[in-house]
């Protein structure tokens, strides 16, 4: 038996949550592609600190992890969808995109909905060729644009951080700029509209690093 | 309990019922159905002055009762009154609380604490009469001889410094849940971080239902050096990220719009982003 058969198999057998976490970040610290379908399986085991080592285990492994993640989404479990979402959202692999879109849309779990709006300002566009690039960049942004119109705060709050993320594209720095200012003017959330106004500044400055504080 | 808005389940499950329907509702003789407009108007915020009088009307309810005793249609416009923001419901939600039934005057204190009317303080005063000796368990119940939770919370939100000495022993209450209303109302009275950290120390709780009213309670009082406790805590996003919005609502000031976010509404919004 291989190493990470070993570790697939401590994940399976984990008789306790801490058994289990320690199992599942040994799993993920292996880096190895046989470990993709037992990381998933974990988002549906009800334990939130293993499966945040498994999304940063999954995120590690990036691309090649994709087609399975997509694949896997558990329909019938929004709490481990979420962690799908958020293991495709830190991955940015743009074929994504399609499923980044649905979730934010119209899933019904909030939990789901910001993890992919997130996600759709930070797709690594440049792994589409120029034509399809273009296209995928105007739907991320209709996506976002119709979900900073929600009834849930913390979802319109989740799609100005991916409106903030996709203003660094150049042509759609605009539509973005005027959704902002509507966004400042007219939202009856506090805390939406400083993180609107965070993101004006930060955008300003040309700043785009998480925890930079203002000059 | 949770706080309604972090359901996981948002919106959009309005019933067929419109405000007018609601209000007729409300003096329907079945019973049911006017317990459910109650619900209704609060739920969907109807702020309309027919809709406070007619709540306040049901305050006063005989019609609705419970084997043991209590009053469903008088609880839920209690609730409801609470949502709607209205003072005018101050006076009925007082008398509510030397009701007979605990579960109306628990509502009554937690809508008192949403209204947060000074006139209130004497009233919820008088029901931490004896201390914590008198509050215990009530024989067969799954409660104590008073709200006492909601009270103190609702003394805490109100400003009643004149409680403090009252609220200071309920510290040492052998239920958490009253333990940490008691750190809450002290830290929002005091401003001592020392009952702040009495709340994040209770985030190490191992009942996770126990760790989420204490996210809630430290967003709602806005401690924010427990943000990164918030940020790291065991519990659900959606709790973290509501805790946090309170947090960063305590750091904004009225005038936010026109003078450049503080460092500590930056770090607090950033620990938010990590958690979408």
């Amino acid at each position: 038996m291989t190493n990470t058969q070993q570790l697939i198999r401590a994940v399976t057998e984990a008789d306790s949550p801490t058994k289990m976490v320690t199992a599942v970040q040994k799993l993920a610290a292996a880096k190895d592609t046989a470990a993709i379908p037992t990381l998933i399986a974990v988002f549906g085991y009800n334990n939130p600190p293993a499966a945040v080592a498994a999304v940063a285990g999954l995120t590690e492994l990036g691309e090649v992890a994709v087609p399975q993640l997509l694949a896997q989404i558990d329909d019938y479990n929004y709490g481990a969808r979420a962690y799908s979402i958020r293991a495709l959202a830190a991955i940015a692999d743009p074929r994504a995109l399609d499923l980044l879109l649905a979730a934010a849309t119209t899933d019904f779990a909030p939990s789901v909905r910001r993890a992919a709006a997130k996600g759709l300002g930070n797709i690594c566009w440049h792994q589409l060729d120029i034509s399809e690039r273009h296209t995928a960049q105007k739907r991320a942004l209709s996506g976002l644009l119709a979900i900073s119109q929600d009834s849930d705060w913390s979802i319109r709050y989740a799609a100005v951080v991916g409106l903030q993320a996709l203003a660094k594209v150049p042509d759609l720095h605009d539509p973005i700029r005027a959704r902002f200012e509507e966004m400042l003017a007219t939202d009856n959330e506090k805390a939406v509209r400083a993180r609107v106004l965070l993101a004006q500044t930060e955008a300003s400055n040309g700043v785009y690093l998480v925890g930079q504080s203002l000059p | 309990m949770i706080e309604p808005s972090t359901e996981e389940f948002s919106g959009e499950n309005a019933p067929p019922l419109t405000t007018e329907q609601a209000l007729t509702n409300l003096q329907s003789p079945d019973t049911s159905l006017r317990y459910y407009a109650a619900w209704w108007l609060g739920k969907f915020r109807v702020k309309s002055s027919e809709a406070v009088d007619a709540l306040i009307a049901a305050l006063e309810d005989e019609d609705d009762r419970t084997e043991l005793g209590g009053y469903p249609l008088r609880r839920n416009a209690a609730r409801a009154l609470g949502k709607l923001g209205n003072a005018k419901a101050v006076p009925g939600l007082i008398q509510c609380l030397e009701c007979s039934d605990f579960y109306v005057r628990e509502a009554a204190a937690q809508s008192l604490e949403m209204l947060c009317d000074k006139s209130a303080v004497p009233a919820l005063l008088q029901l931490l009469d004896g201390g914590v000796a008198a509050a215990v368990q009530v024989p067969g119940r799954p409660h104590l001889t008073q709200p006492y939770e909601a009270v103190i919370k609702a003394l805490g939100a109100i400003g009643a410094t004149e409680a403090i000495s009252l609220i200071q022993p309920f510290l040492e209450h052998p239920v958490p849940r009253v333990q940490c209303a008691a750190a809450r109302a002290m830290y929002q009275l005091t401003q001592d971080p020392m009952y702040g950290e009495r709340l994040v120390k209770m985030l190490d709780n191992s009942t996770l239902q126990l760790r989420r009213v204490t996210i809630g309670d430290l967003g709602a009082i806005g401690y924010m050096a427990s943000s990164d406790a918030i940020a790291n805590a065991t519990v659900e996003n959606s709790f973290k990220l509501f805790a946090l919005k309170g947090l960063l609502e305590h750091q904004l000031k009225q005038e936010f719009d026109v003078s450049p976010l503080c460092d500590n509404a930056i770090k607090v919004m950033n620990l938010m982003d990590s958690l979408l």
